[in-house]
């Protein structure tokens, strides 16, 4: 059957199975390959993506419970070109190791910020915690989600976006 | 004159009942005392204790969220307000550091503090006063050998009259039975063990079993189920809902480990009470297993007929080749919602607790409301800290009350033979909504976590 999905603020008519994972429409069918397939149980994260402005572990969500909704994925938030606070802040600080991980990091710790922009750093390591990083960046991680954080505050107060 | 003389005699009589209630009610201070020094406590008294103080599951109330192990603070929501636990630390200042052992005996067996003040049974000295002067002493050697922390709990949310602990002498007088508690020498060591544990410091019955409007325990329906925090404490007598009737042996089983196979994982606030069973000795858990068993009796033919049935159920689930039970039933999303979201990992194929439960064999879909299936589908159940634990991945940010309730309805439908819920949408609505407040546990559900990492996390 057509599902009509939003994703990244365009509309798209895919031809799919209801019960497909939203993870497959995104890599097979839209060619968005930002969110990686991990465990596909949803118990790593790293399919993590945005629906509504919450995180929502793509490899785990049928598509038929995605009509009407809005869904963000990595790379929705910016462009090579002009990356995104929270790009440009994992890039900054040079957050990734192998890099599967980075994607589902970047949404979920997204949600957060989007929700609170002044969240601490326990609040930032609590929101991560669904998410696996099996290289050991967590660190650089958390210091890449602070910076986001400080830029998307930078940006609001000169009128930009978050 | 005469109305006068009534009104004196009235006043007589009402200040003298006064007098007398008070004379009734008031407890004495117990001399405040400096804390014991640590070297002066017998250190194999206090190790006994500590695996006492897990099988009280002190840590789960006297912790709160991110807070440091039993320096209380955790707000227990009751019909009358809110009460908070308080600090059991030896800090002398905030915490029982002035408690002497003999005001510690007496809290645990009558329920009022050192200064002589009744306590709320939100700590369930009605259990507690069971527990012998013996163990009390490892109790106070453990307690007295933590850490102290200076930590002063929030003040409690009660209204008049139930901030006036004078009147609780009142509900004593109705509801308490003080006593230590004497075996039965008609019977078995161990079934006196289990009942020692489950009745007593264990008080498997402040949740298992339903309370009257002045926050007692119903007696005349021991073990018989209740809802506490927003979670529903089965029926553990006679009418347990599980599809496979349970027996000692995996009682035991799911209390040490956390999980049955035949009955899934603990979660909830049970999840902190069976990862405290599991640092116990075996022993203890077996006999308060032994016990809880012989109270939910034989299964008659009937329950062991559904039992049969739930595991046949089950078999032919894990046969079937997974498309073509794709669908297979009727009620269109929810069925489809299951097929998608849920079967993956829960069509039994891998076993608990690291794959899902079939649904033929949950307690849940066969209960008497829907409250935990939503609490766990809206919230999941998080990993343990640092070791291999079941977990499942929260729902509550694509689910919507109407995909929820059928997929509730298709669950109920499929997985179980009992008639459908009827409360379904105004419990999934108000969880929703915020106005039933579900704390989430870890699998773990213990204190040891990390400060900066929340043993209960309430969304």
């Amino acid at each position: 059957m057509t599902v009509t999905l939003s994703v990244n603020g365009k509309t798209h008519r895919v031809e799919a199975d209801p019960e497909t994972p939203l993870l497959y429409v995104l890599r097979d069918d839209l060619q968005l390959n930002g969110a990686k397939y991990g465990c596909g149980i949803g118990q790593c994260g790293s399919c993590t993506v945005m629906v509504d402005g919450e995180a929502v572990l793509s490899c785990v969500t049928p598509l038929l419970l995605l009509e009407g909704r809005k869904v963000t994925t990595v790379e929705g938030l910016g462009t090579l070109e002009n990356p995104g606070p929270m790009q440009r802040a994992f890039i900054e600080e040079q957050a990734a190791q192998c890099g599967y991980c980075i994607p589902g990091m970047m949404m979920r710790a997204q949600a957060l910020l989007q929700a609170d922009p002044a969240a601490g750093e326990a609040a930032v390591r609590a929101q991560l915690e669904p998410n696996l990083c099996r290289c050991g960046t967590h660190m650089r991680i958390v210091k890449a989600v602070m910076r986001a954080g400080e830029l998307m505050r930078q940006n609001s107060r000169s009128g930009g976006a978050t | 004159m005469r109305p006068l003389r009534l009104l004196a005699v009235l006043a007589l009589v009402l200040v003298l009942g006064g007098a007398a209630f008070l004379a009734y009610a008031w407890r004495s201070e117990i001399d405040p005392a400096d804390p014991p020094a640590p070297a002066s406590l017998d250190p194999a008294l206090a190790a006994r204790g500590s695996e006492l103080a897990a099988i009280g599951n002190c840590n789960v109330c006297h912790t709160a969220p991110n807070g440091e192990p039993f320096a209380g603070g955790l707000g227990i929501p009751t019909p009358f307000g809110t009460i908070y636990s308080t600090n059991i630390t030896p800090d002398p200042e905030t915490g029982i550091g002035r408690w002497s052992e003999a005001a510690f005996i007496r809290s645990m067996r009558e329920g009022v503090d050192r200064e002589g003040r009744h306590l709320y049974p939100a700590f369930p000295y009605d259990h507690f006063t069971l527990v012998t002067d013996e163990d009390n002493r490892a109790l106070y050697a453990f307690l007295m050998t933590r850490r102290a922390v200076a930590a002063t709990p929030t003040a409690n949310e009660l209204s008049f009259p139930f901030n006036v602990r004078l009147l609780l002498a009142g509900w004593k007088a109705l509801f308490f039975k003080e006593g230590a508690f004497r075996p039965d020498p008609g019977r078995p060591a161990e079934w006196n063990r289990g009942r020692y544990l489950a009745e007593g410091l264990s008080h498997c019955g402040a949740c298992h079993t339903p309370r009257n409007r002045f926050g007692a325990e119903e007696a005349t329906q021991h073990f018989s189920g209740a809802e506490v925090e927003n979670w529903t404490a089965y029926a553990i007598n006679a009418a347990s809902p599980a599809p496979v009737p349970w027996d000692a042996e995996s009682l035991a089983a799911y209390l040490r480990h956390g999980w049955h196979e035949r009955h899934g994982v603990s979660r909830g606030p049970m999840a902190p009470v069976t990862a405290n069973l599991g640092s116990v000795p075996e022993a203890d858990a077996r006999a308060i297993a032994a016990y809880v068993a012989e109270i939910m009796g034989q299964p008659n033919q009937e329950r062991r007929a559904r039992g049969e049935a739930a595991l046949a159920a089950t078999r032919r689930d894990i046969e079937a080749p997974l498309a073509a039970r794709a669908g297979a039933t009727g009620n269109g999303i929810g069925a489809a919602i299951y097929a998608s979201a849920c079967e993956g990992c829960h069509s039994g194929r891998r076993p608990p607790p690291f794959g899902g439960l079939n649904l033929h064999l949950s307690t849940a879909v066969n209960g008497p409301n829907p409250q935990n299936i939503i609490n766990v589908v809206l919230f999941g159940l998080p990993a343990a800290k640092g070791e291999p634990s079941a977990m499942m991945p929260a729902y509550r940010s694509v689910l919507n009350e109407d995909q929820l309730v059928a997929l509730l309805e298709h669950m109920r439908e499929r997985f179980s033979d009992r008639p459908a819920w009827t409360d379904t949408r105004e419990r999934v609505a108000a969880t929703i909504r915020g106005e039933r407040r579900i704390t989430v546990y870890r699998m773990d559900g213990t204190t040891q976590a990390p400060p900066e990492s929340s043993m209960r996390t309430t969304p």
